[in-house]
């Protein structure tokens, strides 16, 4: 048997630790991405969350003007904290519109009284298809959709105030 | 750590109706169980919706068995998702440039056998 083959195994052992080390070192992304980006939102239509406020529909996001899509739930705990920083943004100007993931109208409204009601139309998505139309994994998730309807954007989990700048600046692009 | 949570919380609502419930149709449900167990669950990510408990993966079972029901092709469904979330979504191999290797694989291994064969085999009825 000649040298180089007695040494295979070794550089084989090396090779699988070095696999090994550099994907401890820079772990794979688990964030599930939407396919859909660069494309027009899916045609949905979703009734009121909570009665006084307006369902949402397709129609309502291609409007001229670039709209945030918040996917939340008043169950989702980071959700409270990012609720605050939509406020800070709707001030600004931005049109907010919600999707509620599998929620009840007694707790959104006490979730929206307690936390502040950033939303322009929240719409109830009870079995999550709306959700899963988007490719939308998780809540909190926020789709930056531009004046044709068209999604720019997908943020996956809460909006915090250090993501304000960057998240006007997309919404400016999606003029 | 508050980015991880959410996978944790759930909802104060019940299952999606057809999420734990078969469809009376045993051809039916045959189908979308056997397309189930091929979806990935988007929040347990090594497990098919088949065998997640994720609130998420319920509403996937729903879906499937909803559209199963109103007549549509599993091959159909596969490929919304895919439209979706990516390839990803799907357990079942395709035939896109990042599969190849896993196709190519056996058979150069197969290859590789046979050379080892024939020269053990040329070694012996030369010794």
């Amino acid at each position: 048997m000649n040298r180089a083959v007695r040494f295979a195994p070794l550089l084989v052992l090396a090779a699988i630790l070095i696999a090994l080390v550099w994907r401890l070192a820079t772990p794979q992304d688990t964030n599930v991405h939407s396919a859909l980006a660069g494309k027009p939102v899916p045609a949905f239509a979703l009734p009121p969350a909570l009665p006084g406020k307006s369902g949402i529909a397709t129609g309502d996001l291609a409007t001229g003007q670039p709209h945030l899509l918040n996917i939340f739930a008043s169950w989702c705990v980071p959700c409270i904290t990012e609720v605050k920083v939509l406020q800070e943004l709707a001030r600004q100007g931005v049109a907010i519109d919600g999707i509620a993931i599998r929620d009840r109208p007694e707790d959104l409204a006490r979730f929206l009284s307690e936390n502040g009601d950033p939303y322009q139309r929240i719409g109830s998505d009870g079995e999550s298809r709306v959700q899963i139309a988007l490719g939308s994994s998780g809540v909190p998730e926020s789709f930056i959709v531009d004046s044709k309807g068209v999604i720019r954007y997908q943020h996956i989990g809460p909006i915090e105030q250090d993501d304000v700048p960057m998240i006007l600046s997309k919404l400016e692009q999606a003029r | 750590m508050l980015a991880a949570s959410p996978l944790l919380a759930d909802s104060n609502l019940p299952p999606a109706y057809w999420a734990n419930r078969q469809l009376p149709d045993p051809q039916q449900e045959a189908a979308a169980e056997a397309l189930m167990t091929e979806i990935r669950c988007l929040v347990c990510q090594g497990q098919s919706i088949a065998d997640s408990d994720a609130e998420l993966a319920g509403d996937m079972r729903d879906l499937v068995r909803r559209r199963i029901a109103a007549g549509e092709k599993p091959s159909a469904i596969r490929a919304w998702l895919i439209q979706r979330y990516g390839s990803w979504i799907s357990y079942k191999p395709t035939a896109e440039p990042a599969a190849w290797p896993l196709w190519l694989a056996p058979i150069a291994l197969l290859i590789a056998g046979a050379f080892l064969i024939r020269r053990r085999i040329r070694i012996k009825a030369g010794g």
